[in-house]
């Protein structure tokens, strides 16, 4: 079970570092091929380090990474998406920021101190990435292409985390959560059809080599 | 061979991105601990996705042959642990070094490191690594990188 949920989380930072990093040297702007670089440097520095803790200090990290058959990982479907748009693309970051900040605090507190620290270190670092995505936040709140990309992306959002949080995360995004009556949220332990492809580019490098190849 | 002289040959080691400070002068190095004969080192990644730790890690190795170094991914870097010699190095460098965490909380005043002006802005929250931001100094119209308080 908690090794389910720490594989969960570093799922989610490994696939949406390798999204974000989808723009480095085509985004809108240099600072923003700049920003997006370092941040997906930096969750899947985040992925690194959860699947060390799983794996265990002399574990093999890049086996959880990149050796997995499809349907054990655990991302939620929002960060598989493959986002060409950049009102899409900064209202997942925004919607994921603030769904990693709940999650990473409720980690904070964990009885079990090798999880509590590593959340601890991980969240300093996501202050940046916060501070990044509540600035364009701001410059895109009243424009409707970025309002529309957020309500679209919203039952995305709302899978990235178990029930206990969504209320919160509802709360602090001015969203309201899924019912049975409306649209469904696209579950974690759901892929959409565009992790496949995304896992056969990352992995196409690793799986050509031999069998004990050292990098 | 003594604790001493172990931080001694650690002091020697430079960063491989900014290596004008020493893993000593980082803070990285969280423990030596010599025991009979025997050589443990606990050692702190600075941000959990710099590519230098495997790097930083094989160095220490090399420079104190026979240590066993453990790579330690709890909380208990952050740049308050940059030694005072170290931030002195980072600013004649030109980097502006990271305001200590709780006085960083509180004001958003960052100083240019090459002529002391505190007329300075925000170009960009990311910098060439991970851990720098790019400032832009107003008054000696000079652009800077500020290592980021974490």
């Amino acid at each position: 079970m908690r090794e389910q949920q720490l594989l969960a989380i570093a799922d989610d930072e490994l696939f949406l570092g390798w999204r974000e990093s989808e723009w480095t040297g085509i985004a809108p702007m240099l600072e923003e091929d700049v920003a997006f670089s370092s941040i997906a440097q930096n969750e899947i520095g985040h992925a690194r380090a959860l699947y060390q803790l799983v794996a265990g200090e002399d574990g093999d990290v890049d086996a959880l990474a990149f050796d997995r058959p499809l349907e054990e990982y655990r991302c939620a479907p929002l960060v598989e998406l493959h986002l060409l748009d950049w009102a899409h693309t900064i209202a997942r970051r925004w919607l994921y920021e603030t769904a990693d900040e709940i999650r990473i605090a409720a980690l904070k507190s964990d009885p079990d101190p090798a999880v509590a620290g590593l959340a601890a270190k991980i969240d300093r670092e996501e202050t940046y990435h916060r501070m990044h995505a509540e600035m364009w936040h701001d410059r895109l709140k009243e424009e409707p292409r970025f309002t529309e990309a957020v309500a679209e992306l919203w039952p995305y959002a709302v899978g990235m985390l178990p029930e206990d949080l969504r209320p919160e995360l509802a709360v602090r995004t001015g969203q309201v959560l899924p019912s049975d009556n409306l649209s469904q949220a696209h579950e974690r332990g759901t892929h959409t059809d565009q992790l496949a492809p995304m896992w056969e580019e990352m992995t196409e490098v690793r799986r050509s080599a031999p069998a004990g190849a050292q990098w | 061979m003594v604790e001493a002289e172990v931080w001694a040959l650690l002091e020697e080691i430079p960063d491989p991105e900014i290596p004008v400070v020493s893993l000593v002068d980082l803070g990285v190095i969280r423990s030596v601990d010599v025991d009979n004969g025997r050589v443990h080192i606990e050692f702190t990644p600075t941000f959990l996705g710099c590519p230098a730790l495997e790097y930083m890690k094989r160095a220490i190795e090399e420079k104190v042959p026979g240590a066993e170094v453990q790579v330690i991914q709890d909380d208990s870097w952050s740049t308050d642990k940059i030694t005072a010699a170290g931030r002195e190095k980072l600013r004649e460098a030109g980097f502006a070094p990271p305001a200590p965490r709780l006085v960083q909380l509180q004001s958003q005043v960052h100083k240019c490191p090459y002529c002391g002006s505190t007329e300075t802005r925000l170009e960009n929250l990311f910098g060439p690594t991970p851990c720098r931001s790019l400032r832009y100094c107003d008054s000696c119209r000079q652009p800077f990188e500020q290592f980021k308080t974490i």
